[in-house]
């Protein structure tokens, strides 16, 4: 029996600022992984990969992290993925503080 | 201390200069990340979990009032207000951007500091004796030979691109502490029994995937033979250390598989080629060196403030009972700040304590600091009757907390809050761990007890030479922590043993408070430490408190 294929996200720093960006469906670079593409399909998530690292002017180390189809999109499965999303657990900071920014800003 | 002369001050101008290129091209695309990798561990800038992380190298742990205001500026200007201080005497800066670091490293510079091989497969930054310079145990200041290392590995063309990292450790004292049976060579300064002052040289020491205790190497190298032998040791390794395989790639793994005979009969055969091209330069280097390490004036001053107030403020008594330490000039004590507050991250501070500090220094300890590879800070020089405005200074920053040497006193690697590299989070379980012993208010009563955390196998954290160290896996996707015992970060050095499996994340506060309970139940009394009962009773009792489950079954 083939093993179901799990699905993924395109994932990297990005150049400059350093933080945690995944690539979305239309070729830019999210800092939401919930506006990321995700990916159920491996020949698909190569070539989205491959596409990735031919970005090199705004993104360091691309690759493929597993992710769910969750609610309002893509989620992280495992606990290294979630710290990526969220930022370090002493100190609110990293994508927790931006993200409650954003919220703010936008009411 | 040792300040810059023209030479320094160009060499370091000219490579920040570089690097500021480097870091243009890579943006402008001239440069490839695979390009730009290298060259950017080199001046210290890792790319982690959430951003860029900077490392900026503390030489032999001694930091000026100056230097130390300089690190709360960079924190300030460039970073979020803190900085992390590590387990080889350098600090961390965490969220740094790209485009910014070359103006840190430009401003370091103004201060004479770098971040210069605190990365890459080089000579890592030197570490020393914390108490250099103040201990009362000292023969001799191990910080000029560790800033003469400094100088002949910066940029060493030889030792740039090797098979793997080496680091180095230089003690003056008969007490170790510098962990120097944990690095890839370490120097011990000793007297002969003829009283002349030489060098005793280990090697092959070190932590990591497979923990090894340093080997003597040599029992007594004449002063002037130091860098010759060093260089020779270094050259030996990077020639025959195995390029095969990263993890068999540390000498220590030369030195077990070949023995430290064979290594020793190859690096004295070296040496007698390397020490033709020493033409004796760099003992007047030493010399030169040396009087940048003279000895502040020390005041006699009496000590009844600092009686009177141990007799009215029990506060301020358990912090001196804890933190100090004896210095070697009459009515003189180190101070060691804790930066172990119960909760807060070990190592970490802020600018404004960073700030604190340095105006402490600079009026009560002859603007010296020193950072510890135990995450401290120290103030070498402090006189007894300034320790009461010292503490008030202190607790007014929060930086009064009197814990050293005890079970909240944690070294902790950054692990998966930070770090690319872990496999489990550090952090939080040394806060968590630190606030039940104070909960508990059994710290006092526990005593002297060494915890160490490393977030993954390469034991930042040196867990392996914790009195109980503990080591975070991933474990089929959850994080799992392993418990060792027994082990040793002094002359005595011992590399722990493991317990047993490991626990999840939510059960390792509750494993520590058992297995410390039972040490409790089980010593002779308040002056035999848990370290002394582990040796006395072996693993097993230990291991009952940890597993009570597992007891009941065999039962």
């Amino acid at each position: 029996m083939v093993r179901a294929y799990k699905s993924k996200v395109v994932t990297a720093n990005a150049l400059i600022e350093g933080d945690v960006v995944y690539l979305t469906v239309d070729d830019k670079w999210t800092r939401d992984l919930a506006q990321a593409e995700l990916l159920t399909d491996e020949a698909h998530s190569q070539l989205r990969l491959l596409e990735a690292e031919r970005q090199p002017g705004q993104i360091v180390g691309p690759y493929l992290a597993d992710a769910t189809n969750g609610q309002t999109g893509p989620e992280p499965t495992h606990f290294r993925e979630k710290f990526r999303r969220n930022g370090p657990s002493n100190y609110f900071h990293g994508k927790q503080a931006d993200s409650s920014l954003q919220r703010s800003n936008r009411r | 201390m040792y300040q810059y002369n023209g030479f320094d001050d160009a060499f370091l101008a000219e490579r920040n200069r570089q690097f500021r290129k480097q870091v243009e091209r890579r943006v402008s695309g001239a440069l490839t990340e695979d390009e730009f990798k290298p060259l950017r561990l080199m001046n210290g800038l890792y790319l982690q979990l959430h951003a860029y992380m900077l490392r900026v190298a503390i030489p032999y742990g001694t930091l000026s009032s100056a230097q130390m205001d300089r690190l709360a500026l960079l924190a300030d200007k460039w970073d979020k207000g803190y900085g992390h201080f590590t387990t080889r005497q350098n600090i961390q800066y965490n969220w740094p951007k790209l485009s910014d670091v070359p103006d840190m490293l430009d401003a370091l510079a103004e201060v004479n500091l770098h971040a210069i091989q605190t990365s890459g497969n080089t000579i890592r930054n030197v570490t020393a004796d914390h108490f250099a310079g103040a201990a009362a145990d000292e023969l001799e200041d191990p910080r000029p030979v560790a800033e003469l290392i400094r100088q002949w590995s910066t940029d060493h063309p030889e030792f740039q691109f090797m098979g793997r990292k080496f680091k180095i450790a230089v003690s003056g004292a008969i007490a170790d502490r510098t962990v120097l049976k944990a690095h890839d060579l370490a120097v011990r300064i000793v007297r002969s029994e003829t009283d002349e002052i030489g060098y005793q040289i280990l090697i092959g020491g070190g932590l990591g995937r497979t923990p090894m205790i340093g080997k003597v190497i040599n029992e007594f190298l004449p002063k002037a033979d130091l860098l010759p032998y060093i260089e020779s040791i270094v050259s030996v390794w990077n020639q025959i250390g195995r390029r095969d395989n990263k993890y068999k790639a540390r000498i220590k793994i030369t030195v077990h598989e070949l023995g430290i005979d064979e290594i020793r009969a190859q690096v004295e055969k070296r040496l007698v080629q390397v020490r033709e091209r020493f033409s004796g330069y760099d003992q007047t280097v030493l010399a030169e060196i040396q009087e940048h390490f003279a000895s502040p004036t020390f005041r006699q001053d009496g000590t009844s403030s600092y009686d009177a107030a141990c007799a009215v403020n029990p506060l301020f008594r358990s912090w001196a009972d804890a933190n100090l330490s004896e210095h070697r000039a009459p009515g003189y004590v180190i101070a060691t700040v804790s930066l172990k507050k119960h909760g807060d991250t070990p190592g970490d501070a802020t600018s404004k304590q960073m700030r604190v500090l340095a105006d402490i220094a600079r009026r009560y300890s002859h603007d010296e600091l020193r950072i510890s590879h135990e995450q401290n800070v120290i103030l070498p020089h402090v006189h007894k009757s300034d320790l009461p405005a010292v503490y008030d200074a202190l607790r007014n920053a929060g930086l009064h907390t009197a814990n050293v040497g005890m079970i909240s006193d944690i070294i902790a690697c950054p692990g998966m809050d930070y770090c690319a590299l872990a496999t489990a989070r550090s952090i939080p379980v040394a806060q968590q761990i630190a606030q039940r012993f104070d909960e508990l208010k059994l710290e006092n009563d526990i005593g002297h007890l060494q915890v160490k955390i490393s977030g993954c196998i390469n034991a930042c954290g040196h867990h392996h030479v914790g009195h109980i160290g503990i080591l975070g896996l991933d474990r089929a996707g959850v994080e799992n922590y392993q418990i060792t015992l027994g082990g040793d970060a002094t002359w005595d050095a011992q590399i722990g043993e493991r317990a047993g499996p490991g626990f999840a994340y939510d059960e390792i506060v509750s494993a520590i408070e058992r297995l410390v309970g039972g040490y409790l139940s089980v010593r002779l009394g308040p002056e035999e430490t848990f370290l002394e009962a582990y040796r006395r009773l072996g693993l097993a009792p230990f291991k009952a408190f940890l597993y009570p489950e597992a007891q009941a079954n065999a039962a």
